[in-house]
């Protein structure tokens, strides 16, 4: 690959980042002058030497963990996910309330860059932050947390006094055809989706929540995921999936508040109010059988999207971002873009729009078959599944030739809280 | 077993795995280092009469142990094999509950309780080269010199014991190594891999870590009467899931439990252990 000269805005993002650095080690008390060299090398000597903190302006890679909305759902995709699944062994509603409080809190700290806890100097105690995250960037980190169906009810039993407040939307997804999913990989009581432009920082943030939740919830699944970096991609061109073609050309766009409301943003009068500006997520891990797909001919390959693989461009059409004419024909009078072409499929009757919000993963061998285990981990956002995500799946469920390709191994639908204040907690709608 | 080969484990992942970037750090650390004694030194006398009471504790599991490796290695001695299996499990538990204080001499140690392949072949003795014999070759014969060796070690160890200073730092550092010994070797089913005894030596951990809470409680109550009753329901839950699996007096063999009940087992010693490991909290003046 060729290597592009470092522009002048590069460095000076990377320059922020030192100094952000530096600022977050003197608010976090994580040590003097020399713990900071020690901790980041040529780094942090840079950024002693030839900056000024100014007040936190010059910080960049932060994202406001407070708000009305959480983060991390119309945030622009970080490089890595860290994700987990989770299911709550708490005994009572006081202890889930508590855990939802310090998770708060944690989290707060920790997009901001700053370790979990103060530090203490007692060393016949354990550090209360891991750790790996000193001296790191925040590298936009961002914290987000849902809930799934049976957390509100599980076997009937109402667990923690919250049935009453189940939105009807959320439940386990219908089983689709061609589905193959396993117990491993599905549902879970509450999901922590971290986000980040470094991995370490999303797996710290994971690590140290899971480790707040000590006897009161549990992994249940965990799944990284990566895009292509933003220092590969400098042109910030649509993310290639495994099997390299762009994926997500017709994302809604995030920048258009009313447009958030229409298709992500629980509304209020949408059902559970105490939900209104929580978004639902569904998350599928889709492994591919790359392998497979290696050894298909490029027009199969194409003709399986609708896109031309190059350009991304629909078939037929000139450029990625060209609205696609699904009644045109190709020389031999079929339709251009074929009939069961994945884009074609979602699409639909284009009605319904998710905000798509995937990561690829790449989990070593499946020791089953010797192949890669590699595919995608799919989360979308939307404001109603019922009416966005199932009833395009069915279409593609059914008549897809990307299915051909993919198996559907796990599946969960968790409703993604509304943001907080300052003072208050993630849950405190849900809580109260 | 396995705590011994710690501390050089440590040592050298440290200093040739990571070290070669933290001079620094471990300087800056140095520094804390040296301000935190005297905290402590203030706080340890209150904790005079706990580390008695430990030391009397230990001595009489050892002093137990000793009786029961008796009858362990009589049986292995006069072919009397069915005992030997019998006695193998809950024998081992009187060791397993002193750990902290049986692991201090790093010699004895792999003599008694090394597993096979944690050291050479040829220097291979102990309970573990005795279980191979009894479950997999499913004799006693020709392990008469082990059961042998094995009660001088046993002896030796006691008479050496009565030496060892208990330190509020020891108690401390004891108690979560306790479960983190159970974390690592005795969930896993790695411990008593032929005679599949795991869940007595599980069990024997979680009751000699179960004994530094209790003595270190008064004063831990007076720090964080919260952080004392989690601990003691984490205990709880460990012991509920553990009677679970009760066979007769002991225990059902590893290899009976379900892979949910093996993993169930190791979160409840993750809940236990993460509060558990707050307990140090008492070395600090109020």
């Amino acid at each position: 690959m060729e290597k592009k000269p470092q522009s002048s805005t590069e460095e000076s993002s990377i320059f922020d980042k030192k100094v952000s650095r530096r600022n977050v080690l003197k608010t976090a008390g994580a040590g003097g002058v020399g713990m900071l060299i020690g901790a980041s090398g040529i780094g942090g000597l840079l950024s002693l030497s030839d900056t000024t903190v100014t007040k936190g302006e010059t910080i960049k890679d932060v994202i406001p963990f407070y708000g009305k909305h959480q983060a991390g759902i119309t945030t622009e995709t970080q490089n890595h996910l860290y994700f987990a699944s989770l299911e709550v062994t708490a005994g009572s509603r006081e202890e889930l309330i508590q855990l939802f409080k310090d998770w708060t809190e944690a989290a707060a700290a920790m997009t901001e860059g700053k370790a979990v806890g103060d530090h203490s100097g007692n060393h016949f105690l354990p550090p209360k932050d891991t750790g790996e995250a000193a001296g790191l960037s925040p590298s936009n980190l961002t914290i987000t947390f849902g809930v799934g169906p049976e957390l509100f009810e599980k076997n009937g039993k109402d667990r923690f006094g919250l049935k009453g407040k189940k939105p009807k939307e959320l439940k386990d997804l219908p089983k689709f055809p061609l589905d193959s999913l396993e117990d491993k990989w599905n549902g879970g009581d509450i999901c922590i989706q971290a986000c980040a432009d470094d991995l370490q920082v999303s797996f710290h943030a994971i690590r140290n929540l899971v480790r707040i939740a000590r006897g009161k919830a549990v992994i249940h699944w965990a799944q990284t995921g990566f895009q292509r970096t933003k220092q590969a991609d400098s042109k910030k061109e649509t993310p290639r999936n495994l099997f390299g073609f762009k994926d997500g050309t017709v994302n809604p766009n995030v920048q258009k508040e009313t447009e958030m409301d229409q298709q992500v943003w629980i509304q209020s009068g949408d059902g559970a109010d105490w939900l209104a500006d929580g978004s639902y997520m569904v998350v599928r891990r889709v492994q591919m059988y790359i392998e497979v797909w290696d050894r298909s001919t490029l027009r199969d390959q194409e003709n399986t999207f609708g896109r031309h693989r190059d350009s991304g461009a629909p078939l037929g059409h000139k450029n990625e971002f060209d609205k696609a004419d699904y009644n045109k024909k190709d020389e031999n009078g079929q339709p251009a873009i074929p009939t069961n072409a994945h884009m074609r499929l979602a699409h639909g009757d284009g009605k319904q729009q998710i905000l798509r919000r995937a990561y690829s993963y790449a989990d070593g061998m499946d020791p089953q078959t010797g192949s890669f285990d590699a595919g995608l981990l799919f989360i979308c956002f939307q404001r109603n599944p019922e009416k966005q995500f199932i009833p395009m799946q069915q279409r593609l469920a059914k008549n897809d030739k990307l299915n051909e390709y993919t198996v559907h191994k796990g599946s969960a639908m968790f409703a993604c809280l509304p943001g907080t204040q300052k003072g208050g907690y993630i849950g405190d709608t849900l809580f109260s | 077993m396995t705590t011994w080969k710690a501390p050089l484990a440590v040592l050298l992942s440290t200093s040739l795995l990571f070290g070669c970037s933290q001079s620094k750090e471990d300087a800056s650390a140095e520094k804390e280092k040296e301000s935190a004694p005297a905290k402590s030194v203030a706080a340890s006398s209150k904790l005079d009469g706990v580390t008695a009471k430990y030391r009397e504790y230990a001595l009489g599991e050892i002093e137990a142990f000793v009786t029961s490796t008796e009858e362990f290695t009589n049986a292995v001695k006069s072919g009397d094999i069915n005992k030997a299996k019998e006695v193998y499990g809950p024998a081992r538990m009187h060791y397993e509950r002193a750990e902290p204080i049986a692991e201090v001499f790093g010699d004895l140690d792999p003599k008694i309780d090394a597993r096979e392949g944690d050291v050479p072949e040829k220097e291979w003795t102990g309970y573990h080269r005795i279980e191979k014999g009894l479950w997999i070759e499913n004799t006693t014969k020709g392990y008469e010199t082990y059961a042998e060796q094995l009660m001088k070690d046993v002896t030796l160890l006691r008479a050496k014991v009565e030496t060892v200073e208990v330190t509020p730092e020891l108690l401390i550092t004891g108690a979560v190594d306790l479960l983190n010994e159970v974390s690592t070797s005795k969930v896993t089913g790695e411990e008593d891999r032929y005679s599949h005894t795991d869940l007595y030596d599980f069990a024997a951990n979680v009751q000699g870590a179960e004994k530094i809470y209790q003595l270190l409680n008064p004063a831990l109550k007076e720090k964080d009467e919260a952080l004392s009753a989690d601990i003691q329901k984490r205990f709880d839950n460990v012991y509920n899931l553990l009677n679970q699996h009760k066979k007769g007096d002991g225990y059902k063999l590893y290899t009976e439990l379900t892979k949910p009940e093996v993993k169930q087992l190791s979160q409840a010693i993750d809940a236990l252990a993460e509060p558990l490991s707050q307990i140090g909290i008492v070395t600090e003046e109020s």
